[in-house]
Protein backbone atom coordinates (compact mmCIF):
# COMPACT_ATOMS: atom_id res chain seq x y z
CA UNK A 1 0.00 0.00 0.00
CA UNK A 2 2.82 2.13 1.19
CA UNK A 3 5.84 2.89 3.24
CA UNK A 4 7.13 4.82 5.94
CA UNK A 5 11.06 4.49 6.26
CA UNK A 6 11.48 1.07 5.71
CA UNK A 7 8.24 -0.67 6.59
CA UNK A 8 5.57 -1.21 3.85
CA UNK A 9 2.31 -0.42 5.49
CA UNK A 10 -0.58 -2.67 4.14
CA UNK A 11 -3.31 -1.57 6.72
CA UNK A 12 -4.18 1.75 8.64
CA UNK A 13 -6.41 2.80 11.20
CA UNK A 14 -6.74 5.77 12.75
CA UNK A 15 -7.63 5.24 16.50
CA UNK A 16 -7.28 9.79 17.44
CA UNK A 17 -9.99 9.57 20.27
CA UNK A 18 -11.00 6.17 20.37
CA UNK A 19 -10.09 5.41 24.13
CA UNK A 20 -9.52 1.87 25.93
CA UNK A 21 -10.15 -0.72 25.41
CA UNK A 22 -11.87 0.17 21.88
CA UNK A 23 -8.81 1.07 20.20
CA UNK A 24 -7.54 -2.38 20.81
CA UNK A 25 -10.66 -3.78 19.45
CA UNK A 26 -10.15 -1.75 16.12
CA UNK A 27 -6.26 -2.66 16.25
CA UNK A 28 -7.27 -6.67 16.51
CA UNK A 29 -10.22 -6.05 13.77
CA UNK A 30 -7.78 -4.53 11.15
CA UNK A 31 -4.87 -7.54 12.21
CA UNK A 32 -7.48 -9.98 11.86
CA UNK A 33 -7.91 -8.59 7.84
CA UNK A 34 -4.45 -8.73 7.01
CA UNK A 35 -1.93 -11.86 6.79
CA UNK A 36 0.64 -13.01 8.54
CA UNK A 37 3.55 -10.97 8.13
CA UNK A 38 1.79 -8.06 7.16
CA UNK A 39 2.23 -4.56 8.54
CA UNK A 40 -0.52 -2.44 10.19
CA UNK A 41 -0.40 1.06 11.02
CA UNK A 42 -2.63 2.57 14.02
CA UNK A 43 -2.54 6.23 15.62
CA UNK A 44 -3.05 6.03 19.17
CA UNK A 45 -3.27 9.24 21.68
CA UNK A 46 -1.03 9.74 24.34
CA UNK A 47 -1.63 8.91 27.65
CA UNK A 48 -3.62 5.29 28.19
CA UNK A 49 -3.69 4.03 24.65
CA UNK A 50 -0.10 4.66 23.44
CA UNK A 51 0.62 3.00 26.80
CA UNK A 52 -2.19 0.02 26.28
CA UNK A 53 -2.45 -1.00 23.06
CA UNK A 54 1.22 -1.80 21.60
CA UNK A 55 1.60 -4.25 24.98
CA UNK A 56 -1.88 -6.00 24.56
CA UNK A 57 -0.76 -6.82 20.82
CA UNK A 58 2.83 -8.17 21.65
CA UNK A 59 0.96 -10.00 24.44
CA UNK A 60 -0.99 -12.11 21.60
CA UNK A 61 2.56 -12.79 19.85
CA UNK A 62 2.83 -9.80 17.04
CA UNK A 63 5.81 -7.75 17.04
CA UNK A 64 5.88 -3.69 16.99
CA UNK A 65 8.15 -2.35 14.71
CA UNK A 66 8.06 1.33 14.70
CA UNK A 67 6.51 3.47 17.31
CA UNK A 68 6.95 7.42 16.97
CA UNK A 69 5.38 10.73 18.07
CA UNK A 70 3.49 12.46 15.60
CA UNK A 71 3.36 16.24 15.23
CA UNK A 72 0.20 16.46 17.23
CA UNK A 73 1.18 14.77 19.91
CA UNK A 74 -0.92 11.34 19.11
CA UNK A 75 2.10 8.18 17.94
CA UNK A 76 2.27 5.90 14.73
CA UNK A 77 2.84 2.57 15.85
CA UNK A 78 3.39 -0.22 13.40
CA UNK A 79 2.47 -3.77 13.79
CA UNK A 80 3.60 -6.91 11.80
CA UNK A 81 1.18 -9.65 12.52
CA UNK A 82 1.95 -12.84 14.04
CA UNK B 1 -14.39 -13.70 7.85
CA UNK B 2 -17.79 -11.84 8.86
CA UNK B 3 -17.65 -8.06 8.94
CA UNK B 4 -19.29 -6.57 11.82
CA UNK B 5 -20.58 -3.76 12.00
CA UNK B 6 -19.53 -0.78 14.33
CA UNK B 7 -22.63 -1.53 16.84
CA UNK B 8 -21.56 -5.19 16.86
CA UNK B 9 -17.89 -4.68 17.54
CA UNK B 10 -18.87 -2.68 20.84
CA UNK B 11 -21.77 -5.40 21.70
CA UNK B 12 -18.89 -8.33 21.51
CA UNK B 13 -15.87 -6.44 22.25
CA UNK B 14 -15.31 -7.82 25.66
CA UNK B 15 -14.96 -11.45 23.67
CA UNK B 16 -12.67 -9.47 20.81
CA UNK B 17 -10.88 -8.19 23.77
CA UNK B 18 -9.83 -12.18 24.69
CA UNK B 19 -6.72 -12.78 22.88
CA UNK B 20 -8.24 -16.99 23.06
CA UNK B 21 -11.37 -15.49 21.49
CA UNK B 22 -10.60 -12.74 19.21
CA UNK B 23 -13.06 -11.64 16.07
CA UNK B 24 -11.82 -14.92 14.37
CA UNK B 25 -14.02 -16.77 17.78
CA UNK B 26 -16.70 -13.85 17.60
CA UNK B 27 -17.36 -15.22 13.92
CA UNK B 28 -16.96 -18.81 14.66
CA UNK B 29 -19.99 -17.79 17.17
CA UNK B 30 -22.23 -15.80 14.94
CA UNK B 31 -21.83 -18.98 12.50
CA UNK B 32 -22.61 -21.77 15.19
CA UNK B 33 -25.74 -23.46 15.86
CA UNK B 34 -26.74 -24.45 19.80
CA UNK B 35 -29.54 -26.93 20.85
CA UNK B 36 -30.86 -26.34 24.26
CA UNK B 37 -32.49 -29.04 25.42
CA UNK B 38 -34.70 -28.05 28.17
CA UNK B 39 -35.30 -24.18 29.20
CA UNK B 40 -35.41 -24.88 32.64
CA UNK B 41 -33.01 -24.26 35.68
CA UNK B 42 -30.00 -25.15 33.68
CA UNK B 43 -31.51 -24.15 29.95
CA UNK B 44 -32.64 -20.74 30.94
CA UNK B 45 -28.86 -19.28 32.26
CA UNK B 46 -27.80 -20.97 28.99
CA UNK B 47 -30.21 -19.25 26.53
CA UNK B 48 -29.42 -16.53 27.91
CA UNK B 49 -25.44 -16.29 28.05
CA UNK B 50 -25.89 -17.80 24.52
CA UNK B 51 -27.99 -15.36 23.33
CA UNK B 52 -25.56 -12.57 24.99
CA UNK B 53 -22.30 -13.98 23.59
CA UNK B 54 -23.55 -13.96 19.77
CA UNK B 55 -24.50 -17.45 18.96
CA UNK B 56 -26.01 -17.11 15.87
CA UNK B 57 -28.77 -20.00 16.14
CA UNK B 58 -29.87 -21.49 19.24
CA UNK B 59 -32.50 -24.04 19.62
CA UNK B 60 -34.90 -24.69 22.34
CA UNK B 61 -36.31 -27.80 23.15
CA UNK B 62 -38.75 -28.11 25.91
CA UNK B 63 -42.75 -28.90 25.64
CA UNK B 64 -43.50 -27.53 29.46
CA UNK B 65 -45.32 -24.70 30.35
CA UNK B 66 -44.16 -21.97 32.93
CA UNK B 67 -45.18 -22.57 36.43
CA UNK B 68 -44.96 -20.37 39.60
CA UNK B 69 -42.65 -23.13 41.43
CA UNK B 70 -40.12 -22.55 38.25
CA UNK B 71 -39.86 -19.19 38.73
CA UNK B 72 -37.49 -19.57 42.07
CA UNK B 73 -34.78 -20.83 39.62
CA UNK B 74 -35.50 -20.55 35.93
CA UNK B 75 -34.50 -17.37 35.40
CA UNK B 76 -35.20 -16.48 32.21
CA UNK B 77 -39.34 -16.76 32.93
CA UNK B 78 -40.53 -14.09 34.16
CA UNK B 79 -43.88 -13.84 36.90
CA UNK B 80 -45.79 -12.73 33.73
CA UNK B 81 -44.85 -15.16 31.55
CA UNK B 82 -47.00 -18.14 33.62
CA UNK B 83 -48.74 -20.42 31.28
CA UNK B 84 -46.40 -19.14 28.57
CA UNK B 85 -44.81 -22.13 26.69
CA UNK B 86 -41.02 -22.26 28.10
CA UNK B 87 -39.52 -22.30 24.84
CA UNK B 88 -41.61 -19.33 24.12
CA UNK B 89 -40.45 -17.42 27.43
CA UNK B 90 -36.64 -17.76 26.78
CA UNK B 91 -37.01 -16.69 23.32
CA UNK B 92 -38.59 -13.62 24.25
CA UNK B 93 -35.79 -12.80 26.65
CA UNK B 94 -32.97 -13.81 24.36
CA UNK B 95 -34.27 -11.68 21.80
CA UNK B 96 -34.28 -8.94 23.86
CA UNK B 97 -30.68 -9.12 24.96
CA UNK B 98 -29.34 -9.69 21.70
CA UNK B 99 -32.08 -9.50 18.40
CA UNK B 100 -29.38 -9.93 15.96
CA UNK B 101 -30.03 -14.22 16.61
CA UNK B 102 -32.20 -16.26 14.91
CA UNK B 103 -33.99 -18.81 18.20
CA UNK B 104 -35.70 -21.93 17.01
CA UNK B 105 -38.30 -23.56 19.00
CA UNK B 106 -39.10 -26.94 19.67
CA UNK B 107 -42.21 -27.45 21.50
CA UNK B 108 -41.20 -31.29 21.86
CA UNK B 109 -40.52 -34.34 24.20
CA UNK B 110 -37.46 -35.84 23.27
CA UNK B 111 -38.08 -39.48 22.56
CA UNK B 112 -36.27 -42.36 21.02
CA UNK B 113 -38.19 -41.69 17.24
CA UNK B 114 -37.77 -37.74 17.69
CA UNK B 115 -34.25 -36.79 19.18
CA UNK B 116 -32.29 -37.47 15.74
CA UNK B 117 -33.90 -35.17 13.52
CA UNK B 118 -34.12 -32.48 16.52
CA UNK B 119 -30.36 -32.52 16.79
CA UNK B 120 -28.76 -33.25 13.85
CA UNK B 121 -29.14 -29.31 12.74
CA UNK B 122 -26.87 -28.72 15.59
CA UNK B 123 -23.05 -28.31 16.02
CA UNK B 124 -23.54 -28.72 19.86
CA UNK B 125 -25.65 -29.54 22.31
CA UNK B 126 -26.43 -28.39 26.04
CA UNK B 127 -28.46 -31.23 27.98
CA UNK B 128 -30.22 -29.39 30.67
CA UNK B 129 -33.10 -32.01 31.34
CA UNK B 130 -34.79 -32.58 34.68
CA UNK B 131 -34.66 -36.52 33.99
CA UNK B 132 -32.38 -39.56 33.39
CA UNK B 133 -34.34 -41.13 30.60
CA UNK B 134 -33.93 -37.74 28.51
CA UNK B 135 -29.94 -37.44 30.03
CA UNK B 136 -29.41 -41.08 28.31
CA UNK B 137 -31.48 -40.19 25.21
CA UNK B 138 -29.88 -37.33 24.42
CA UNK B 139 -26.04 -38.96 25.30
CA UNK B 140 -26.98 -41.85 22.94
CA UNK B 141 -28.44 -39.66 20.52
CA UNK B 142 -25.07 -37.57 20.46
CA UNK B 143 -23.02 -40.34 20.55
CA UNK B 144 -24.46 -41.92 17.95
CA UNK B 145 -25.09 -38.96 15.10
CA UNK B 146 -21.30 -37.49 16.67
CA UNK B 147 -23.05 -34.39 17.69
CA UNK B 148 -20.65 -33.09 20.85
CA UNK B 149 -22.82 -31.87 24.07
CA UNK B 150 -22.46 -30.66 27.30
CA UNK B 151 -24.32 -32.63 30.38
CA UNK B 152 -25.71 -31.18 33.58
CA UNK B 153 -27.35 -31.82 36.49
CA UNK B 154 -28.37 -30.19 39.90
CA UNK B 155 -29.91 -31.26 43.01
CA UNK B 156 -29.92 -29.97 46.25
CA UNK B 157 -26.75 -28.12 46.58
CA UNK B 158 -24.76 -30.22 43.95
CA UNK B 159 -24.31 -29.83 40.62
CA UNK B 160 -22.32 -31.72 38.32
CA UNK B 161 -21.12 -31.38 34.63
CA UNK B 162 -19.20 -33.18 32.05
CA UNK B 163 -18.62 -32.17 28.49
CA UNK B 164 -18.49 -35.14 25.17
CA UNK B 165 -16.98 -35.59 22.08
CA UNK B 166 -18.13 -38.31 20.82
CA UNK B 167 -15.16 -40.80 19.18
CA UNK B 168 -12.62 -38.83 21.53
CA UNK B 169 -13.58 -38.68 25.13
CA UNK B 170 -15.66 -40.64 28.27
CA UNK B 171 -19.63 -40.61 27.51
CA UNK B 172 -22.18 -40.59 30.21
CA UNK B 173 -22.80 -43.87 29.61
CA UNK B 174 -18.71 -44.48 30.79
CA UNK B 175 -19.98 -43.12 33.98
CA UNK B 176 -22.85 -44.19 34.50
CA UNK B 177 -24.42 -47.40 32.73
CA UNK B 178 -28.05 -46.86 32.87
CA UNK B 179 -30.61 -44.93 34.54
CA UNK B 180 -31.29 -46.21 38.17
CA UNK B 181 -34.19 -47.84 39.25
CA UNK B 182 -37.31 -45.95 39.21
CA UNK B 183 -37.12 -46.63 43.28
CA UNK B 184 -33.81 -45.30 43.36
CA UNK B 185 -34.59 -41.94 42.12
CA UNK B 186 -35.22 -39.69 44.65
CA UNK B 187 -38.48 -38.61 45.95
CA UNK B 188 -40.41 -35.32 46.13
CA UNK B 189 -38.83 -34.70 49.52
CA UNK B 190 -35.68 -35.11 48.30
CA UNK B 191 -35.73 -32.92 44.93
CA UNK B 192 -35.40 -29.93 46.48
CA UNK B 193 -32.94 -27.58 45.19
CA UNK B 194 -31.27 -24.30 45.87
CA UNK B 195 -32.19 -21.83 42.98
CA UNK B 196 -28.77 -20.68 42.50
CA UNK B 197 -27.10 -23.64 41.90
CA UNK B 198 -29.05 -23.63 38.73
CA UNK B 199 -26.99 -20.43 37.82
CA UNK B 200 -23.62 -21.68 38.75
CA UNK B 201 -24.23 -25.03 36.62
CA UNK B 202 -25.34 -23.40 33.45
CA UNK B 203 -23.21 -20.98 33.47
CA UNK B 204 -20.24 -23.50 33.43
CA UNK B 205 -22.12 -25.39 30.21
CA UNK B 206 -22.60 -22.10 28.46
CA UNK B 207 -19.25 -21.61 28.96
CA UNK B 208 -18.20 -25.30 27.86
CA UNK B 209 -20.30 -24.13 24.92
CA UNK B 210 -18.40 -20.74 24.04
CA UNK B 211 -15.05 -22.73 24.45
CA UNK B 212 -16.09 -25.44 22.16
CA UNK B 213 -17.15 -23.04 19.37
CA UNK B 214 -14.33 -20.66 19.70
CA UNK B 215 -11.15 -23.33 20.79
CA UNK B 216 -10.23 -21.16 23.45
CA UNK B 217 -9.03 -23.54 26.28
CA UNK B 218 -9.41 -27.41 27.34
CA UNK B 219 -13.30 -28.49 27.28
CA UNK B 220 -14.45 -30.50 30.18
CA UNK B 221 -13.73 -33.59 28.51
CA UNK B 222 -12.73 -37.07 30.06
CA UNK B 223 -13.39 -35.56 33.59
CA UNK B 224 -17.15 -34.74 35.59
CA UNK B 225 -17.06 -31.72 37.41
CA UNK B 226 -19.10 -31.98 40.52
CA UNK B 227 -19.40 -29.59 43.25
CA UNK B 228 -21.50 -29.03 46.81
CA UNK B 229 -21.98 -25.76 47.55
CA UNK B 230 -23.05 -26.29 51.58
CA UNK B 231 -19.08 -26.18 51.88
CA UNK B 232 -18.29 -24.96 48.25
CA UNK B 233 -16.37 -27.75 47.32
CA UNK B 234 -15.63 -28.33 43.28
CA UNK B 235 -13.83 -31.58 42.46
CA UNK B 236 -12.95 -32.64 38.99
CA UNK B 237 -12.66 -36.40 38.54
CA UNK B 238 -10.96 -37.40 35.86
CA UNK B 239 -12.56 -40.35 33.41
CA UNK B 240 -11.68 -42.36 30.40
CA UNK B 241 -13.47 -43.89 27.89
CA UNK B 242 -14.70 -47.23 28.99
CA UNK B 243 -13.89 -50.11 26.30
CA UNK B 244 -17.12 -52.14 27.87
CA UNK B 245 -19.27 -49.08 27.34
CA UNK B 246 -22.67 -49.98 25.79
CA UNK B 247 -22.85 -47.24 23.76
CA UNK B 248 -19.27 -46.14 22.91
CA UNK B 249 -17.25 -48.85 23.35
CA UNK B 250 -15.53 -51.32 21.36
CA UNK B 251 -18.64 -53.38 20.85
CA UNK B 252 -21.54 -51.17 21.61
CA UNK B 253 -24.55 -53.32 22.46
CA UNK B 254 -26.78 -50.54 22.31
CA UNK B 255 -27.53 -49.65 18.49
CA UNK B 256 -31.43 -47.94 19.00
CA UNK B 257 -32.55 -45.56 21.14
CA UNK B 258 -34.35 -46.20 24.35
CA UNK B 259 -37.15 -44.80 25.69
CA UNK B 260 -36.63 -45.44 29.74
CA UNK B 261 -39.39 -44.76 32.16
CA UNK B 262 -38.86 -42.32 34.48
CA UNK B 263 -39.76 -43.67 38.09
CA UNK B 264 -39.88 -41.53 41.30
CA UNK B 265 -40.95 -37.96 41.80
CA UNK B 266 -41.32 -36.33 38.28
CA UNK B 267 -38.93 -33.19 39.40
CA UNK B 268 -35.50 -35.03 40.34
CA UNK B 269 -32.31 -34.58 38.67
CA UNK B 270 -34.15 -31.00 37.60
ZN1 LIG C 1 -19.31 -44.33 26.66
Amino acid sequence: MSTTGKHRIDARRDCRGVGCPMNLVYTKVELARIAPGEVLEVILDDGAPIGNVPRSVVKEGHEVVAKHRLPDGAWQVLIRKA
Amino acid sequence: MIDFSEEQLQRYSRHILLADVGVEGQARLAEARVLVVGAGGLGAPVCLYLAAAGVGTIGIVDADCVEISNLQRQICHFTHNIGDAKADSAREKMLAINPEITVNVHYEYLRADNVLGIIGGYDFVVEGTDNFPAKFLVNDACIMAKVPFCHGGILRFRGQAMTVIPGESACYRCVFREPPPPDAVPSCSEAGVLGAIAGMLGSIQAAETLKFITGAGRLLTDALLTFDAKDMEFRKIPLSCQEDCPVCGEAPEIDSLIDYEQGGCALAGA
